[in-house]
């Protein structure tokens, strides 16, 4: 499915973005109704359309609480917030744990951390986790709320906090990973208030009328990811890019030296996507191999001194450590392609190539993203390893190009493996699936594919 | 599942045998506890077939259904279970203990501590399988909204007072055991599983025969070969000779012997009805027999998983109780009495949904349950923790180094630096906390420092070396000491605060309506 135009009218970007923020700080601001959703496909100015409703809302004298989902996320939208407006009185409730937020929010004189909400009293906005708020006390509820990545939010969580605002914003991606529960909750599938669904559709399903909206434009994925990523993970919900072909580049000043990383770097800088295959093979989770394949197209990558040219600057800027990142499903097989880096002599860590899982890549953006298949070198596809979420957020981290290494054989492995999860009555099927939006993603790759040779 | 899981597995079938996952038992195992081998009819979900239940593996007590399609039968079959059920759960009931307890005072809002009844010991009842916990909980789903004919003398089928009794205590049951950890309601598959890898597949390991194929082999056979003949060995007339732990029945069984046998029943029961007087005596004895060659019939599918029921309770009794399972136990007497005291204040029966707040509130409470068992069967069991190790979320070494530190502040307390030699691979980032076991039970603080050469890493400790500027004795390891840090928290916290059910938010609906449950309606079903 692609998005239809008006014929004869070229797709503004920057039009429609403006035109859907603008509906949604309408009805945010005037609307009768107690809640606003908005739905955000992945880099389509979420943050900044929170940092926008929560300035707004301050300025037109209606102090409000922002609710986030991790302590990261909290002090990135405090920062924000201090940045762009030096004026604005913030508070950052915290814990009470050692190192409870980022020192960088130290600099700012307008605000004000701390782990009793009673000493932010008075304070524009006060930003926290929902875990924070919801062992927080107050005795007359905020006016309004913003809550920041709903659909990762659990329904039990809002649960805790709903009672300290009168109304909200709820804004996420509704493609990422949903939450989840390390325990059956099975029990309570189907109903309305399941505590193990997202918050998002717990409160649809008891406020069905409550305006919905959603933001048009990817401004993060190039011209090259954001079709695909639309028609795989948002078939009925489809987005754009918010730059055309050709806005985007990536060059290396270093040539290709003919081996299969350096081949799949060069197919991933001109087409925007490549696909590293290694041989078939069942193999543990952390795949010796493929850990190391990953690792040296990381190494290359920063070798060859790439440059990006895109809108946001004329000339080319140099690709850095700190602009690359690699996502994997597990832990485990993020703490190998570490130390498989440290091996090769680039530095993981602060400052240098992020490695992480996609749960903790999420709501994260960098220029290239290198990352291993989930599917890579498994017998079975579980749940785990199918879940939409996952791969969504793998392949919509970068700006410019995603390099996906795998083992052969995973078209093969879906087809052996169809999804069998229990149909649970009044529980709405989530589309697609994840085993058609994994055959989708791998029909893609394909046209993108650089067989392994070191 | 974890490697060293795997491992373990993959040992199991080159040695033909199960191997230990654990290297103590993890799980309360009662003194006393009840067996309940239900068996239930093909076809119809929750009508029961027959069971064995009781405490003496010598005395089981057999209850049977000849026609599983007559309602009236069904309540007696349920009136009976009640009988032999009962008595044992209400029996620790009236041994107390007295504990103190923080609550909080309706006037002044303060916690004040209450002096509250907890009983000493708790029923605890074992199924043969998981199959068997649902089966408990649909038997606890159909008996406790049943009206009894005190409640409502219009009733069609008024039931014994005891039916919505032990249908509220089953139901319980069933709840408590989605708790994890918690030892109330236990099936034995998962028990076992629970303690050893066998050879095949966690699929298959929910065949009790199979399993305990595995575990104890009869003399000199493989396991595996062992596991084949308890799934699939037949007699001459095509039945298993180890019948399946139910509550499914055969069905080569259902149709050659249950079938004929039913059959034979009901046509005795008929004759029975329509007796001349002068056939009376012989048309009663014909029913007599009848039910007789039933309750042989449904004993003789029931027996083995009986026995191996009990096979399975030797073999876990054989292993020493973990550290931490009595006070895990001791939370499921807390659960047992908070029913006692719900069914003696008269309460209504659980309701058929949870509320909203309930569900956030239990689904909060099985999540810490099972961090908390995560953590204490690695703190109880070194194979445990071993796995806990491999996955990196731990690790354990020799001390090489200790380097007394202080805090800049203005009382300086003792920080010192603690450096092990390690093989174990952890993977923690900078200024992660660390937990680590002290001998005295209590749990002490680090957190990660770095990398050194050579396989050592370094710590610095935060808490547990008492109030003083010098260390408590013995609260910082020495070189030498072999120590194991976790990643994990040994006591996690448990969820948020929620509000009470009146306060629910309007995003989940506002407050649930106060009505109390309508029984069950009759439908066409309970009329076939």
């Amino acid at each position: 499915m692609t998005v239809r135009m008006a014929p004869g009218r070229a797709f503004d970007p920057a039009g429609a973005a403006a035109a859907a923020t603008d509906a949604i700080l309408r009805d945010t601001l005037h609307s009768p109704h107690r809640g606003v959703v908005v739905d955000s496909p992945p880099g389509a100015g979420k943050s900044t359309l929170v940092v926008r409703a929560a300035r707004e809302l301050a300025a037109a004298g209606r102090p409000l609480m922002i609710v986030a989902q991790t302590n990261a996320q909290v002090d990135d939208l405090v920062l924000r917030l201090a940045e762009q407006d030096p004026g604005l009185p913030v508070g950052r409730l915290h814990s009470s744990d050692r190192h409870p937020y980022d020192p960088a929010l130290d600099a700012f004189d307008h605000v004000v951390p701390s782990a009793r909400v009673a000493e932010l009293a008075g304070l524009d906005v006060v930003v926290s986790t929902a875990a924070k708020w919801a062992h927080t006390k107050v005795a007359e509820p905020w006016g309004h709320a913003i809550v920041d990545e709903a659909y990762q939010m659990r329904s039990d969580a809002l649960l805790a906090v709903a009672g300290l605002f009168e109304r909200a914003l709820f804004v996420g991606d509704p493609g990422q990973l949903d939450p989840f529960s390390v325990v059956g909750a099975e029990q309570w599938a189907g109903l309305s208030y399941d505590p193990s669904a997202s918050a998002v559709s717990t409160l649809l399903a008891h406020n069905p009328d409550l305006p919905q909206h959603r933001l048009p434009v990817s401004w993060r994925l190039p011209a090259s990811a954001a079709p695909l990523v639309s028609d795989a993970f948002y078939p009925y919900t489809p987005f754009r890019s918010g730059t055309g072909h050709g806005e985007r580049r990536m060059a290396f000043a270093v040539a290709s030296d003919g081996s299969g990383p350096d081949r799949v770097l060069d197919e991933a800088a001109g087409t925007g996507w490549g696909l590293l295959e290694l041989p078939a093979r069942h193999t543990p989770r952390t795949d010796p191999e493929a850990v190391g394949a990953v690792a040296l197209v990381v190494r290359r990558l920063l070798d060859r001194g790439g440059a990006v040219t895109s809108e946001r600057s004329p000339d080319p800027v140099p690709l850095t450590a700190d602009r690359v990142a690699v996502g994997t499903a597990h832990r485990d097989q993020a703490a190998a392609v570490r130390a498989a880096l440290a091996g090769l002599g680039v530095d993981p860590g602060p400052g240098g190539v992020t490695v992480d899982t996609a749960n903790r890549l999420q709501g994260r953006e960098f220029d290239v993203t290198v990352v291993l298949h989930p599917l890579s070198g498994r017998p079975d596809a579980t749940a785990f390893h199918l879940e939409t979420g996952r791969l969504c957020v793998l392949a919509s981290r970068h700006r410019h190009a995603c390099i996906v290494v795998c083992r052969a054989g995973v078209d093969r492995l879906l087809d052996e493996h169809p999804s069998t999860d229990p149909v649970q009555l009044g529980v709405t099927v989530k589309f697609p699936d994840g085993w058609e939006a994994n055959h989708a993603v791998l029909a893609h790759l394909a046209e993108h594919r650089v067989a392994w040779r070191p | 599942m974890s490697l060293i899981g795997t491992l373990a597995r993959m040992e199991a079938v080159r040695e033909g045998r199960a191997r230990p996952l654990a290297t103590v038992r993890h799980r309360h195992l009662a003194a006393r506890p009840l067996v309940f081998v239900p068996l239930t009819t093909a076809g119809e979900a929750g009508a029961p077939l027959g069971a064995l239940v009781g405490t003496e593996r010598d005395a089981p007590r057999l209850l049977v259904v000849a026609q599983p399609r007559d309602r009236d039968m069904r309540f007696a079959f349920l009136a009976e279970l009640a009988d032999a059920m009962l008595p044992y759960v209400e029996a620790y009931g009236d041994a107390v203990e007295h504990e103190e307890r923080k609550e909080t005072d309706p006037e002044t809002g303060r916690k004040v501590p209450v002096e509250v009844e907890l009983c000493a010991d708790a029923p605890q009842l074992l199924v043969p399988s998981a199959a068997g916990v649902e089966y408990v909980r649909l038997l606890g789903r159909s008996m406790r909204f049943r009206r009894t004919a005190e409640q409502d003398p219009d009733a069609p089928h008024p039931a014994p007072p005891r039916v919505p009794l032990l249908g509220r205590w089953l139901t319980h049951f069933g709840e408590r055991a989605h708790v994890p950890g918690s030892s109330l309601l236990l099936a034995m598959t998962q028990l076992l599983g629970r303690h050893w890898a066998t050879g095949q597949s966690a699929l298959e390991d929910q065949h009790l025969g199979a399993l305990l194929a595995w575990i104890d082999p009869p003399d000199g056979m493989p396991g595996g070969q062992a596991a084949l003949r308890a799934e699939l060995e037949r007699d001459a007339d095509g039945l298993l000779i180890h019948p399946p732990a139910g509550p499914a029945t055969d069905p080569v069984f259902d149709n050659k012997r249950l079938a004929p046998a039913v059959t034979r029943y009901d046509r005795a029961r008929t004759e029975a009805l329509e007796a001349a007087p002068h056939r009376f005596a012989a048309a009663q004895e014909a029913l007599a027999d009848a039910d007789r060659a039933l309750r042989e019939l449904l004993a003789s599918q029931l027996r083995p998983t009986w026995d191996a029921v009990w096979h399975g309770v030797d073999l876990l009794r054989a292993l020493p109780e973990g550290a931490h399972v009595a006070e895990r136990w001791k939370r499921d007497r807390w659960s047992y009495t908070g029913h006692r005291d719900r069914v003696r204040a008269g309460e209504p029966p659980q309701p058929r949904r949870d509320d909203a707040v309930t569900a956030a509130r239990k689904l909060a409470a099985r999540e810490t349950a099972q961090a908390r068992l995560d953590a204490q069967e690695a703190l109880d069991d070194p194979l445990v923790m071993a796995a806990r190790r491999l996955a990196g979320e731990a690790f354990a070494g020799e001390v090489t180094e200790v380097v007394m530190e202080y805090t800049q502040a203005k009382v300086a307390r003792p920080r010192p630096l603690v450096t092990l030699r390690t093989a174990d691979g952890p993977h923690v980032a900078d200024g992660a906390t660390l937990h680590r076991a002290l001998p005295d039970g209590r749990t002490q603080s680090a957190e990660f420092v770095a990398y050194g050469p050579g396989g050592t890493l370094t710590v610095r400790l935060t808490g547990g070396m008492g109030r003083g500027k010098v260390p408590d004795t013995g609260s910082v390891p020495e070189p030498g000491h072999h120590v194991c840090w976790t990643l994990f928290d040994h006591a996690p916290r448990g969820g948020p605060d929620l509000p009470d059910p009146e306060q629910t938010p309007w995003t989940h609906g506002g407050p649930p309506a106060a009505v109390a449950e309508a029984p069950d309606p009759v439908t066409a079903e309970d009329r076939l």
